[in-house]
């Protein structure tokens, strides 16, 4: 892969190697992207610009502006472009890529990527520790290593859900959720490494290539029906980019795995849980890649005995991302110099004025987002963040 | 042979405190092994500099035009000539920017065992022992100190410096070394004063010190109202001020100040020895790190695993509210 | 100018440190071996080096069992070659004088202007290889430096002293720097061009053969550091936390 030096360059390369690549040469430079994009008021070149840039002629520009690093990779402007022209995963990630090939990344990302490339994790921990959520935890998690037998489920549990400590109380909640529904699954534990979607779309596909080779041959040595995951992120690239690189499995999101599951939760669910609950849509689940997933975990919080579901105004299509995808966890200061907002508190504010108690999420980057949103918004107290698994999982314990 | 010598380090016409530390573990080592301890002191019309050695049982002083300055290459040629004109048992160096320039180039040259990072010293059956630092302060190593000579490196934080800072005036004898110390490869040009603008950390009785835990620059402004709430200033270790965020004048450590502070809030700091080498004294020190092996919780006075990053703010409207400030 | 940077394979601190009962020496199994961070930086300088005044970069490694990595992402960042010292037993940890007996027996026939490598690694017991490799070949050397810039076929570098006080010292060439850090952190390369180097090219394998050197003091036994007056831990979440630690500032009249 050679460093693009010109703009025809970089439209011929996305054109080339991005699915409907191409349509970027028919953009009608209507703004619609740059206006829908949450931080394309800080950008010096959001999605409209570089097109108007590239079409011209100039890649050195975009490359010399630090700005697409504001780009959190919510899919909205893919969203709405009226030319389909896949922005997120070409025309952004392939800006990224490039300035990443110049060696110009925010000092947080780059500890973020050399540390997925050493421990196969973002968060510079021991892989011999990623099973150590389940340490002290009252139900048995099956590492597949040690089990040696066929499971319906593998549940790939993540980077965030295994090693950091709030998500780590999600994915306990999940454990313990299987487990009353008599799933048969198990789990990688320490061989599993970072599924890469963050990686992807933060423009190094060469590290994303990297783990998802790792990813498959692990997969490979056991034998299970499908792949459950409640990282989103995971759930969207395990869908849509391995089987590019020839790795097909069947997954789904864990939501869509309950669903079917729904009338067994309702019997088990004993305790209600007496709120006004609004349902955040992970930009994973939905606008990416047109998945769309958006009745399945609807209709599971409104099982869930006392729940109330209202409506944000931003909803399904139109969700607010929480900022942390495609490299946004860990540019959360950059963007904050750059641009005095943060998505994640916009929602939460959106939230609150539902009339919501609790925000119910279903992406591991999404509680420790929303949890710090709380408090700098200043509404501990009015708003509580759960993962919808968490909510389960209190329904059926208290 | 059973003496002990210790190589004195001088700054800009000053000793160094790690000299203080050396010449208390170089006193352990030659009453165990029954010699005498010699401070060694290089220097050009420095001699009156030995008044303050009386830790020592002796000094040696070489005076040459080109030891004015510290020249890593004329103090390494003046020492490996003092040597090989008859070596004692330990040589003691500072496991420092001068020490470590020259401790291993003696050793090499003359053939003599090295160990470094030592900490603390002790004679048993008439050998010399060691034990070190090692691995980010995560493991300690003993070991021997094989002969003829050997040479060991010392960190600060195993003896009091004070102890070895005595009113007693040493006898001194000029020595000249066998060397050629007019024709040299490296010249000291000069030196780049601090940046004195900023707050002198080592005066401040309260410091908010923030490590690689503090995760990025925005958090920065965090700690700082935290500082501000203690009426205290934020410093830090060295990860923190290589990435810019903060400058050197806040850098506590070994390339950084020295402090010695009423109250210590470490917060994301491992406590690494280059880091704790700058806190030798504390009334009180605070340690907050999620990783619960971390070093720095063997020396703390408390501890805490939660994440500095919801501790922090907390930590802040708690003490606002405690002080109506 | 033409650089060479040795770099250290030393053990990972993120892993857990076991001490081996039997041998009373570090316990290898587990460990993770990873590039000396100073020796990263020492890369990094002579990146900046090269940048600036042209060259050449020597990059060399012990072969420890997994340096080929390390050795093709310095090809990505810009080093034009790169050496692997290969061996028997050298997993099994080297000494910095057996390291250093190593290297500059692999050095032996190289022409450099500068030898480049951190000022200390984490596992260092008996010296840093910067310093013992100029004494083994002749050469001087100043540790502790932070900036290195080449005037008149001298190189000029930035010494550290404590307290935030530094030296601008000069010297002939060749010499032995050790670099405390680069001017800049260590660049990032992306994955694809790390690909393109272990696709494209070579590392040069030399046998360094038994590393006989002695010169290292004697390790008797490696523990955890004693306990002792250790912290006394306060349990909760950040909100407790908090509380407690407002109580005991009050009693030690911190807080006014």
């Amino acid at each position: 892969m050679i460093q693009l030096e010109s703009a025809d360059r970089f439209l011929a390369q996305m054109s080339d190697s991005v699915a409907d690549g191409e349509r970027i040469r028919r953009c009608l430079q209507c703004g619609s992207c740059s206006g829908v994009c949450p931080f394309g008021f800080a950008m010096e070149y959001p999605p409209q610009a570089m097109i108007a840039s590239l079409r011209a002629g100039e890649l050195s520009p975009l490359l010399d502006s630090d700005s697409v690093w504001l780009c959190i990779s919510c899919y909205a402007c893919t969203n709405v472009c009226p030319s389909k022209i896949p922005l997120t995963v070409g025309l952004l990630s392939g800006v990224k890529t490039e300035k990443l090939m110049k060696g110009s990344v925010p000092e947080e990302l780059q500890a973020a990527l050399t540390s997925a490339r050493r421990y196969g994790n973002t968060l510079g921990e021991s892989p011999r520790k990623r099973a150590d959520w389940m340490k002290d935890l009252n139900v048995e998690v099956p590492l597949l290593a040690k089990e040696k037998k066929p499971v319906d489920v593998l549940w790939y549990v993540g980077d965030y859900p295994s090693y950091h400590p709030r998500v780590q109380q999600v994915t306990r909640a999940m454990a313990k959720v299987f487990h009353a529904l008599g799933v048969s699954f198990g789990i990688l534990g320490p061989e599993e490494q970072s599924d890469g979607d963050v990686f992807h779309l933060a423009g190094e596909r060469g590290l994303f290539e990297l783990l998802a080779g790792k990813n498959a041959k692990t997969f490979q040595k056991y034998e299970f029906k499908e792949i459950v995951t409640t990282d989103p992120h995971a759930y969207n690239t395990l869908k849509h980019e391995y089987p590019k690189l020839g790795y097909s499995f069947p997954v789904r999101h864990y939501t869509q795995y309950l669903h079917d599951h729904l009338d067994k939760l309702k019997s088990l669910m004993t305790h209600p849980i007496e709120a006004q609950v609004t349902y955040h849509d992970p930009c994973a689940l939905g606008r990416a890649n047109d998945n769309h997933i958006y009745d399945e975990p609807r209709e599971i919080l409104q099982a869930i005995p006392g729940v109330e579901l209202v409506e944000m105004g931003h909803n399904r299509t139109t969700s607010i991302c929480c900022g942390g995808g495609g490299g946004g966890m860990w540019l959360d200061g950059f963007a904050w110099e750059k641009a005095g907002a943060r998505t994640s508190e916009w929602r939460v504010l959106e939230a609150v004025h539902a009339g919501a108690k609790v925000l119910a999420v279903a992406c591991p980057y999404e509680t420790p987002r929303f949890d710090d949103a709380v408090k700098s918004t200043n509404h501990s107290g009015d708003l509580v963040v759960k993962d919808i698994a968490e909510l389960l999982s209190e329904a059926i314990t208290g | 042979m059973s003496d002990v010598w210790v190589n004195v380090e001088t700054l800009r016409g000053e000793i160094t405190e790690i000299s203080y530390t050396m010449l208390a573990a170089g006193r352990v080592l030659a009453d165990g092994l029954e010699g005498s301890l010699t401070a060694v002191l290089l220097g050009s019309g420095a001699k009156d500099l030995s008044g303050k050695l009386g830790a020592a049982d002796k000094v040696a002083y070489v005076d040459h035009a080109a030891l004015a300055d510290f020249n890593p290459e004329a103090h390494l040629k003046a020492l490996t000539a003092l040597a090989k004109s008859g070596a004692p048992r330990v040589i003691l160096f500072g496991q420092t920017a001068m020490g470590t320039d020259l401790a291993y180039g003696v050793a090499m040259a003359n053939g003599f065992s090295m160990a470094s990072s030592c900490r603390t010293f002790k004679v048993e059956g008439g050998e010399p022992l060691f034990e070190a630092v090692t691995c980010g302060g995560k493991l300690i190593a003993d070991g021997k100190m094989p002969g003829p000579t050997s040479v060991a490196t010392v960190m600060p934080g195993g003896y009091k410096p004070e102890s070895a800072m005595v009113d007693k005036t040493p006898g001194v004898e000029e020595v000249s070394v066998d060397a050629d110390l007019g024709t040299l490869r490296t010249k000291v040009r000069g030196y780049i004063e601090p940046d004195t603008s900023d707050v002198d950390i080592s005066k401040i009785p309260v410091l908010v010190s923030v490590g690689r835990g503090i995760g990025q620059e925005d958090n920065i402004g965090i700690a700082k109202e935290l500082a501000a709430a203690l009426k205290g200033e934020i410093s830090s270790s060295r990860p923190v001020v290589d990435q810019g965020w903060l400058p050197t004048s806040r850098l506590v450590g070994k390339s950084g100040k020295s402090v010695k502070p009423k109250l210590y809030l470490a917060l994301g700091i491992s406590g690494a020895p280059e880091h704790m080498e700058g806190v030798p004294d504390w009334e009180t020190m605070i340690a907050v790190n999620t990783d619960e092996n971390a070093p720095i919780f063997d020396v703390a006075t408390y501890g805490a695993t939660v994440d500095i990053m919801d501790l922090i703010p907390a930590l802040t409207e708690k003490v606002k509210a405690a002080t109506g400030g | 100018m033409d650089i060479v940077v040795p770099i250290k394979f030393v053990p990972d601190l993120v892993e857990e440190l076991e001490i081996d009962e039997g041998t009373g020496q570090l316990d290898r199994t587990f460990l993770r071996l990873v590039p000396n961070e100073l020796d990263d930086h020492a890369l990094e300088e002579a990146l900046l080096l090269k940048e600036k005044h042209g060259g050449t970069i020597t990059v060399v490694a012990i072969d420890s069992g997994d340096v080929d990595e390390t050795l093709f992402t310095a090809v990505a960042k810009g080093a034009d070659k790169v050496i692997k010292i290969t061996g028997e037993g050298y997993e099994e940890g080297l000494s910095s004088h057996a390291c250093v007996e190593l290297l500059a027996k692999a050095l032996g026939d190289l022409s450099y202007d500068v030898i480049l490598t951190g000022t200390q690694a984490v596992d260092d017991v008996d010296g840093s290889v910067g310093g013992l490799l100029a004494a083994k070949l002749d050469l001087p050397y100043v540790g502790y430096v932070t900036k290195a810039v080449s005037e008149g076929g001298k190189l000029v570098v930035t010494k550290e002293y404590p307290g935030g006080l530094l030296a601008e010292v000069e010297t002939d060439l060749p010499a032995v720097v050790g670099i405390q850090a680069a001017e800049q952190a260590p660049r990032y390369v992306v994955t694809s061009l790390v690909m393109d180097a272990m696709n494209n090219a070579t590392i040069d394998e030399t046998e360094g053969g038994e590393a006989t050197a002695t010169g290292a003091a004697e390790i008797t036994a490696m523990r955890a550091p004693e306990k002792g007056e250790a912290a006394e831990m306060i349990a909760g979440d950040a909100g407790a936390v908090a509380e407690k630690l407002v109580q005991i500032m009050k009693e030690k009249g911190i807080l006014s």
